[in-house]
């Protein structure tokens, strides 16, 4: 029992970062019915600016906790701009266009970005320091989460509270869903459809960043490839919970951080990335719409 | 000056023409119709005049001045309104919720509220069902939404199409008189879009027929009404 409640919360903590990146891709999807490829690499490129900007406030001395603070404004900063950015100039020409190209330009966006960081930086695995604190009321619970797990899990609590209350009750978040639910109509009754798309991809990416910085921090390192993986786990995530459904996105990710917790410590670590698929398969066979998801022809 | 004017507009969906040089003109405080059978480019000139379907060539005038070329949302903040054909409920949202997105653009809370209680007072269906999803209403209820969204702007042109389709006769009689009211009450401009040629011409004081794109007649609704070739073939007598 002790150990299925440490792997549980193991499986929870993982399952939150799998739900700050997830969000992004079914928020995007549920506004232009995309599937935004690149957004792994934005979440990447916001680890990158992490150990980047929190290496030079480090070597200046400042607090540790100082430093985790600056890195995470200076990612999701960094990381809001590429999402919008991306979307202006690789989506938004295509809008009109079929559904294929704009994911055609996804697919090439992701690409650039990895060869990009690659480039610009190693292919190696670079240490990434933890700048999470470790809490000391903590100590007699340490078996079965540890501080690491604790702040990611408080702080994804906190953002997501915050998103729902954004949607739920302002106007920003009003335009969202009735962009979600028919673009014309809400042109009609006078939205900025424009400015709600790029609102979208910015509210997404800056999720990924807040995301890349926590895994980082918890995993303790970094390349340019672990955008990939984690962005298609995301993915898997969010078409497990019904893409474009928000609280799909969350409950998709949690059952993904619990398979592939309780998964490795039962059965083997040796397909720790293949538990995924294998849910998705099986979800893909009995509901294909995902667990949350709305009942009707998805096109992609 | 009329309200608002169109001028030679053409427009396309990639190679096929659906509107030919249209012009028509609207004065403040009138009824005006647009009557025509399926396909004659109707909603095409409402997606038009909305933004929603760029044109290709001519002008859209509103106070004389040409709104062709700003987005949807800018041309809505100018006073235009519309109900679109099939209704386009926001199906996840609730009545109120809908009510809502209808005054988007509106910052003077004191006096949505007041016609939100207008609304309600005209559809009391609508109040009854205030907190249940839009998608979850009747046809001849989401139409009354739709009309009462389009409201909530207090939009100074209306722009209505097909608002009868698909309703009861009862209904339909009912949300005519709405039209005609909404229109005498509070001085709203309406550009009605309509299939239902005879109810239309009735309410209205000056019809345009829509053939293939075309402008085919022009005149008041009386004289429409009279008009032999309208008779057979819009009016079925
Ligand atoms: N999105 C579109 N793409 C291509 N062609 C279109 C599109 N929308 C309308 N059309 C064509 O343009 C023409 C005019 O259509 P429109 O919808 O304006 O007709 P309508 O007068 O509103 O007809 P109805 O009374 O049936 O609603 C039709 O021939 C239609 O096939
Ligand atoms: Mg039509």
């Amino acid at each position: 029992m002790d150990y299925f409640l440490k792997l549980f919360l193991s499986g929870t903590a993982k399952g939150s970062i799998y739900a700050l990146i997830a969000l992004g891709y079914t928020m995007v999807y549920g506004i232009v019915q995309l599937i935004n490829f690149a957004h792994g690499e934005v979440y990447m490129i916001g680890g990158f600016v992490a150990l980047i900007v929190g290496g030079f406030f480090f070597t200046l001395g400042l607090p540790v906790p100082l430093v985790l603070l600056l890195s995470i404004i200076a990612s999701v900063i960094f990381s809001s701009a590429f999402g919008f950015t991306i979307e202006r100039l690789a989506y938004k020409p295509l809008r009109s266009k079929t559904r294929l190209s704009a994911l055609i330009s996804a697919i090439g966006i992701s690409i650039v970005l990895q060869n990009f960081v690659l480039l610009a930086q190693t292919e190696k695995y670079l240490s990434f320091p933890s700048y999470l604190p470790e809490l000391p009321f903590l100590l007699p619970v340490r078996e079965y989460i540890n501080s690491t797990q604790l702040i990611i899990l408080a702080t994804t609590s906190v953002i997501m509270v915050a998103l729902t209350l954004l949607i739920k009750f302002t106007r920003m978040g009003k335009s969202m869903r009735a962009t979600a639910q028919d673009k014309h109509m809400a042109q009609l009754v006078g939205v900025n459809i424009n400015q709600v798309i790029s609102v979208t991809f910015v509210i997404g990416s800056a999720l990924a960043a807040v995301g890349g910085v926590l895994i980082c921090s918890y995993m303790g390192q970094i390349n340019y490839y672990i955008g990939f993986i984690a962005g298609i786990k995301a993915f898997v995530a969010a078409v497990l919970g019904g893409i474009g459904s928000i609280p799909g996105a969350v409950l998709g990710s949690f059952i993904l951080g619990w398979t592939e917790s309780l998964g490795t410590g039962y059965i083997s670590s040796d397909y720790e990335d293949a538990y995924a698929f294998i849910i998705l398969i099986l979800i893909l066979i009995i509901k294909p719409d995902g667990i949350l998801g709305k009942n009707q022809k998805q096109k992609v | 000056m009329p309200l608002m004017e169109l001028k030679n507009v053409c427009t396309f969906y990639g190679n096929i023409q659906a509107l030919r040089d249209i012009s028509l003109s609207v004065e403040e405080g009138e009824i005006v119709t647009l009557i025509g059978a399926n396909g004659a480019g109707k909603s095409t000139t409402l997606m038009s005049i909305c933004g929603i379907t760029s044109i290709r060539s001519g002008q859209i005038l509103l106070d004389g001045e040409d709104i062709s070329h700003l987005s949807p949302h800018k041309i809505v903040s100018r006073g235009l309104s519309q109900v679109p054909e099939g209704r386009r409920i926001f199906p996840q949202l609730t009545v109120l919720e809908n009510l809502d997105m209808g005054a988007f653009l509106r910052d003077d809370k004191e006096l949505v509220k007041i016609d939100l209680d207008e609304v309600f007072e005209i559809f009391p269906r609508l109040a009854e069902r205030r907190n249940q999803p839009g998608g979850t209403l009747s046809g001849g209820e989401q139409q009354m939404l739709a009309i009462s969204r389009a409201l909530m702007a207090r939009p100074r042109i209306l722009l209505l199409d097909e608002p009868s389709l698909g309703l009861a006769p009862i209904i339909v009689h009912n949300i005519f008189e709405i039209i005609k009211r909404i229109n005498t009450e509070r001085k709203t401009t309406i550009f009605l879009v309509e299939q239902n040629a005879n109810m239309a011409l009735k309410i209205a004081n000056k019809g345009y027929v829509l053939q293939n794109g075309v402008i085919k007649m022009a005149d008041s609704a009386e004289k429409l009404l009279q008009n032999a070739e309208v008779r057979k073939a819009y009016l079925g007598l």
